[in-house]
């Protein structure tokens, strides 16, 4: 579906994109996780035709995305990073305008609105502007509305992002449906939880570069240890406990708040940490994230 | 075509849900501007080059509704669509291409300037103030205006980031240009030097081919000369707005 080598986007001086390698098969959910101005967005709107390769190679459905834009676009779905919905109109001529763009007959264009307003559950709204609908309505919305043209691709940009919790819940059950019809998706997001629930393969990114590649699992397994321990020790600073505490664990990577332990056995590391005579103000143990992934590759958390 | 048509069509639909915020400018207002001026004023005037200056008056309403009409619908609401609404991003996401979001917008600022300039002409001749057959190319002569203004604008509009830009625009150009582009009194009056500002400003041709239809007269260029100056304007501005479109929407 996607065929990237040596992928560069520049503007001016700045390197938004810095030589990536990419591949992604149908039917697959791939994942671009990083921080703000990592380089996502301008990968994705490469891939989306609407941002011109600096250098490199890039294929999409088999297509040359500068020279074929158009035929491309006739089979992508996209759904923003901002939502680009029409406020005025209401939720049901959303769709059928935008289903127009494609050169889909009215009729057809009705019965698809229909449809995956049934999907993404708001047929309750269908006449209503969409000016007072909710953040997460519009973002159902604008995936409805990326699925007009029942495209072989759909990208989403940071798609929860600024959502409540229950929210994103929904929007990432309805994204697990699509996946499930075989629809491929591909998706840029900093959350980490985002990324574990939707991405059966991912990269992550740091400074417009890949610094990693695989699936959830697999990168935890890889970078990570098996559990984490969090410490909290007061108000000391937690990297004046690194020395002290040197030895327990595979690693210690101490943040401003706390102190992260890496250990296959989270309790054990615990019960050495006791046994040398330090008693943390709160402990922690829990399985690790690609957010510690994250830390781990880059030295930086992902959303600060 | 079938992108422009889409573009076309969702500007309709959302002319359906607002027409009745532009009721007032589209089609009351310039009413209200021939039967004060026309009448109320004309009162004092007895005739303009022999006509009276209610017939004399109406064509130049009419052209100037239609060119104020196609500014003010290429400003905010072209701007908008990149910064706020960011409808054209939307459709830069789909196979419409840049060419086909202009053209749609120019197709529906002609649908647009049609309506009105009908309307007008139907009460314009409830009072009489029709005097030719030919008042039928009056409607066209608008659409033509209308596109010879509005491209140019909408280019400007994808041009600028900040809206405080479109009251210069109204304040030394669509203002100006409809107290002295022969709309309210002939361009002969204006001293020998300002003359050719008026003769430059779009809205003159349309004024003047609007007046000779409605009074059964020749213009005072010939036809062609006219028509081709503000085809000129709308050919360069479709132009400088697929530049504009382009620079903005890619990168």
């Amino acid at each position: 579906m996607i065929y990237a080598r040596g992928l560069v986007k520049r503007f001016g001086d700045f390197t938004a994109v810095d030589g990536i390698d990419l591949e992604v098969a149908p039917g697959e959910a791939f994942g671009f996780l990083g921080p703000n101005g990592a380089g996502k967005s301008s990968t994705m709107r490469m891939i989306g035709c609407v941002s011109t390769p600096t250098a490199g190679e890039l294929r999409i459905l088999g297509m040359d995305p500068v020279r074929e834009g158009p035929a491309i676009r006739a089979r992508l779905g996209v759904c923003p990073q901002t939502d680009n919905l029409d406020p005025d109109l209401t939720v049901f001529e959303n769709l059928t305008t935008y289903a127009r763009y494609f050169g889909i007959p009215r009729a057809e264009g009705r019965r698809r609105a229909t449809e995956l307003l049934e999907f993404v559950q708001l047929t309750e709204k269908s006449g209503s502007t969409v000016d007072p609908l909710s953040g997460g309505m519009k973002r159902r919305l604008s995936i409805a509305r990326a699925m007009i043209n029942e495209p072989d691709l759909v990208l989403l940009d940071e798609p929860t992002t600024g959502l409540d919790p229950q929210a994103r819940h929904l929007l990432w059950e309805r994204l697990f449906r699509l996946k499930q019809r075989g629809v491929t998706l591909v998706l840029t997001t900093h959350y980490m939880d985002e990324a574990e629930q939707l991405c059966d393969r991912l990269v992550v990114m740091d400074a417009g570069k890949i610094v990693a590649e695989g699936s959830p699992r697999h990168l935890i397994e890889t970078y990570s240890t098996r559990e984490v321990v969090e410490l909290r020790f007061g108000d000391d600073a937690p990297a004046t406990y690194v020395e002290k505490l040197a030895g327990i664990g595979e690693r210690l990577d101490p943040l401003p708040d706390r102190l992260l332990l890496y250990s296959a056995d989270g309790d054990a590391a615990v019960n050495e940490v006791h046994r040398r005579g330090f008693t943390p103000s709160s402990v922690l143990v829990r399985r690790s994230t690609l957010e510690d992934v994250f830390l781990i590759l880059t030295g930086r958390t992902l959303v600060d | 075509m079938d992108g422009t048509l889409a573009v076309f069509n969702r500007a309709l639909v959302s002319y359906r849900r607002l027409w009745q915020a532009s009721v007032f400018s589209s089609f009351i207002l310039p009413v209200l501007f021939v039967l004060s001026i026309g009448i109320g004023v004309g009162g004092y005037i007895s005739d303009v080059g022999g006509v009276s200056y209610l017939d004399w008056i109406v064509p130049g309403v009419l052209a100037s509704t239609a060119f104020q009409m196609a500014v003010g619908e290429s400003t905010f609401p072209v701007l908008g669509d990149f910064k706020w609404v960011r409808g054209f991003h939307a459709m830069r996401a789909t196979p419409v291409r840049i060419a086909d979001m202009i053209s749609g917008y120019q197709l529906y600022i002609v649908f647009r300037v049609l309506i009105a300039s009908v309307v007008f002409l139907g009460v314009s001749a409830l009072f009489g103030a029709i005097h030719s057959p030919w008042v039928v190319l009056t409607p066209f002569v608008c659409a033509l205006l209308g596109v010879a203004v509005s491209a140019p604008t909408s280019a400007f509009a994808a041009t600028i980031e900040n809206d405080s830009y479109f009251a210069l625009l109204f304040r030394f150009l669509v203002i100006p240009s409809t107290l002295f582009a022969g709309v309210f009194f002939p361009v002969s009056q204006l001293p020998e030097l300002l003359r050719p500002l008026a003769y430059a400003s779009p809205l003159w041709h349309a004024v003047e081919l609007c007046r000779a239809a409605t009074l059964g007269v020749a213009p005072p260029w010939p036809v062609a000369a006219h028509v081709a100056y503000l085809l000129a304007w709308a050919g360069l501005g479709y132009l400088l707005a697929l530049r504009a479109f382009r620079r903005r929407l890619s990168d």
